[in-house]
C-alpha cells in the first residue's frame, strides 16, 4: 500500500536523489541505497551508536531517524569528516591514541566525539558538569558522560576519552 | 514493520484535523520512541503526520517571567538554555540525566512527555501486557519489576512507571502544557497531563486521539524553584533509566521549611508529587530527621512488588535516601 517518496539528502557534501519507502531509516538509505557504509548498524533501536551521524551539524542516530522526514538535510559521516584529503583531527586523535579494536563502533564514536566536542564548545552543559551555569571544561570525567551514548563492545573507552581529549584541545 | 503513508502538514490545525480523521494515524516528532516501537510491533500505525514544521523550536519569555517552550525545542537546547539552568536548574539538570547526546539532539519538548514506558514486557509483544492490550494480565507482576511502580497502582493491575526524566521535574516546577486538540486550544496543569492507570492502563495521559501539544509554559521561578535540582539514581552512571528519581526545590527561612516541592520518578505510571512530604514539611526545620518523617509519610500507601524475580521493595530506602539527602544539599548541607 505504501508508495515511495522522492528526496533529496546532501551526503557528505554531495547531493544525492532517492525514492524511499516511507519506513525506510536514514541508517538503511545511507548504507543500503546509497552505499555509505561507514555508518554502522549495530543495535538498530538506538542503543549503542554505532549509526551516529552529523545531522545538519548535530550528532543524531541513524536508526531512529526516518528518511522521509529529512528531505533537505545535510548529512555528514565519518566518511565525509576530512577536507582535502586530511583526516579530521578526531579521526586522527583515534588513529594516535588506538582507539578502537575491532573498529566496527568506531565511525560512530568519530562523529559522535565531533558532535560532542562542538556542543562542549558552544557552553553547552551535560549531567556531570558542576555548574549549571558555569564555564564547561572538557575534562576525562565529561567525556566519558558525553560519550555515554557510544558502546563500544571491545571496550576500548580508556583510548577513545584519550583520544576525545586530545582532539578536543586541537 | 507495516506499510505506513507519510504526511508533512504545514499548519498545526492540519495536523490535528489528519489525526482525527484517521483513528490509527500517529504524530512523528522526533521519533526517537516510535521508531523503536514501530520496529519492534508495539504500535503499527497507518500513517505517520509529522509535527515538526508545525511545531515551534522557540523558548520565549512570557510576561508573567516565566518561559513558554515551544513543543519541537529539542531536549538538548532546552538544558541549554541560559534562562532555565538559571531559573529552573531542576528542568536542565532533568533532561541532562536522561537518554544520551545523540538522543537529547533529537527528542522534543512534547514528545518526551508522550514517551512510553520502558517496561520489557510492554516492549515485547511476545508477552502479555494489560498496557497494550486491556484483555491480557501484567507480566511484570510475577516477572522482572526493578524498574515498577510502588505507588499509585490499583490490585493487579499495570504496574508500569513513566519513564521521562524532564516530566518529573516540570511536575515539581508547575508547569502548563499547552494543548491544541480537534476542538481548540486549552490548557492542562502538567500534573494533571499523565494518568495513573486505574481501571484503563493502554491510556498514559488524558489526552485524546489529535490532542497536540504546543508548548510547556514554565511559571515564572519562585525562590524554591531556584533553588532546585534533580537526584537520579539508576543501575549505570549514565544512559539508563531511573530506577528512582526525585525533583526538589526547597526555600529555607531562618532554618525553617518556606516553600518545598517534591515530585518522584520512577515510582509511578505518572511523575509522583509528593504533596502528603511537602505538606508535612512546611513550617517545620530544615533537619534530617523531619525530612525523613515527611517522605516516610509519602511512602505510607506504598505497595511494593514481591515477584519471584526479585521485586521493588528496594525503593522505599532508595526513595527515602535520594529524597533525604536532596534536601539536605538543597538546605546548605551536605548531600
Amino acid at each position: 500500500m505504501s508508495t515511495t517518496i522522492p528526496l533529496t539528502i546532501t551526503v557528505d557534501g554531495e547531493p544525492r536523489d532517492l525514492d524511499v519507502d516511507p519506513r525506510t531509516t536514514l541508517l538503511d538509505a545511507l548504507r543500503d541505497r546509497l552505499g555509505v557504509t561507514s555508518t554502522k548498524k549495530g543495535c538498530d533501536h538506538g542503543q549503542c551508536g554505532a549509526c551516529t551521524v552529523l545531522l545538519d551539524g548535530r550528532r543524531v542516530l541513524a536508526c531512529l531517524t526516518l528518511a522521509v522526514a529529512k528531505d533537505g538535510a545535510d548529512v555528514v559521516t565519518a566518511n565525509g569528516l576530512a577536507t582535502d584529503g586530511e583526516l579530521h583531527p578526531v579521526t586522527e586523535a583515534f588513529l594516535a591514541n588506538d582507539a578502537y579494536q575491532c573498529g566496527y563502533c568506531t565511525p560512530g564514536q568519530i562523529c559522535s566525539a565531533v558532535g560532542a566536542i562542538d556542543e562542549a564548545r558552544q557552553g553547552m552543559p551535560s549531567a556531570v558538569t558542576s555548574d549549571l551555569t558555569g564555564e564547561v571544561t572538557l575534562d576525562r570525567t565529561e567525556i566519558a558522560e558525553r560519550m555515554s551514548g557510544n558502546l563500544c563492545r571491545c571496550a576500548a573507552y580508556v583510548n577513545i576519552v584519550s583520544a576525545v581529549e586530545e582532539a578536543s584541545r586541537a | 514493520m507495516k506499510p505506513f503513508t507519510y504526511a508533512r502538514p504545514s499548519e498545526a490545525s492540519e495536523a490535528v484535523a489528519a489525526l482525527a480523521a484517521d483513528p490509527d494515524a500517529r504524530f512523528l516528532a522526533g521519533g526517537t520512541n516510535l521508531l523503536d516501537h514501530l520496529k519492534l510491533g508495539v504500535v503499527e500505525p497507518s500513517q505517520l503526520v509529522d509535527v515538526n514544521r508545525v511545531t515551534s523550536t522557540a523558548i520565549e519569555d512570557l510576561p508573567d517571567g516565566g518561559l513558554r517552550i515551544g513543543a519541537g525545542v529539542p531536549n538538548s537546547d532546552l538544558a541549554a538554555d541560559p534562562r532555565v539552568r538559571e531559573r529552573y536548574p531542576a528542568v536542565a539538570a532533568a533532561i541532562l540525566a536522561g537518554a544520551s547526546g545523540q538522543l537529547r539532539n533529537m527528542a522534543s519538548t512534547g514528545g518526551n512527555l508522550l514517551q512510553r514506558t520502558r517496561c520489557v514486557y510492554f516492549a515485547d509483544p511476545t508477552t502479555p501486557c494489560t498496557k497494550r492490550d486491556l484483555s491480557q494480565g501484567c507480566s511484570a507482576r510475577e516477572g522482572w519489576a526493578r524498574y515498577h511502580a510502588i505507588l499509585g497502582t490499583a490490585a493487579d493491575g499495570c504496574i508500569a512507571t513513566h519513564p521521562s526524566d524532564l516530566a518529573v521535574a516540570l511536575v515539581a516546577v508547575d508547569a502548563q502544557v499547552q494543548v491544541l486538540g480537534p476542538d481548540g486550544a486549552r490548557t492542562i496543569p502538567i500534573g494533571e497531563l499523565h494518568r495513573l492507570p486505574g481501571d484503563d492502563p493502554t491510556r498514559d495521559t488524558v489526552l485524546a486521539h489529535g490532542d497536540l501539544i504546543t508548548a510547556v509554559d514554565l511559571p515564572a521561578p519562585t525562590p524554591a524553584v531556584r533553588n532546585s535540582t534533580y537526584r537520579k539514581v539508576r543501575d549505570r552512571a549514565s544512559y539508563a533509566f531511573a530506577l528512582v528519581s526525585a525533583a526538589v526545590a526547597l526555600e529555607v527561612r531562618d532554618g525553617t521549611v518556606a516553600d518545598v516541592r517534591i515530585a518522584l520518578g520512577g515510582v509511578a505510571h505518572k511523575p509522583w508529587r509528593a504533596t502528603v512530604a511537602e505538606a508535612a514539611l512546611r513550617g517545620r526545620p530544615a533537619t534530617d530527621d523531619e525530612f525523613r518523617a515527611a517522605i516516610a509519610a509519602e511512602l505510607d500507601a506504598a505497595e511494593p512488588v514481591r515477584s519471584p524475580l526479585g521485586g521493588n521493595t528496594f525503593k522505599l530506602p532508595l526513595v527515602t535516601g535520594t529524597v533525604v539527602s536532596t534536601l539536605r544539599g538543597l538546605a546548605g548541607g551536605t548531600a
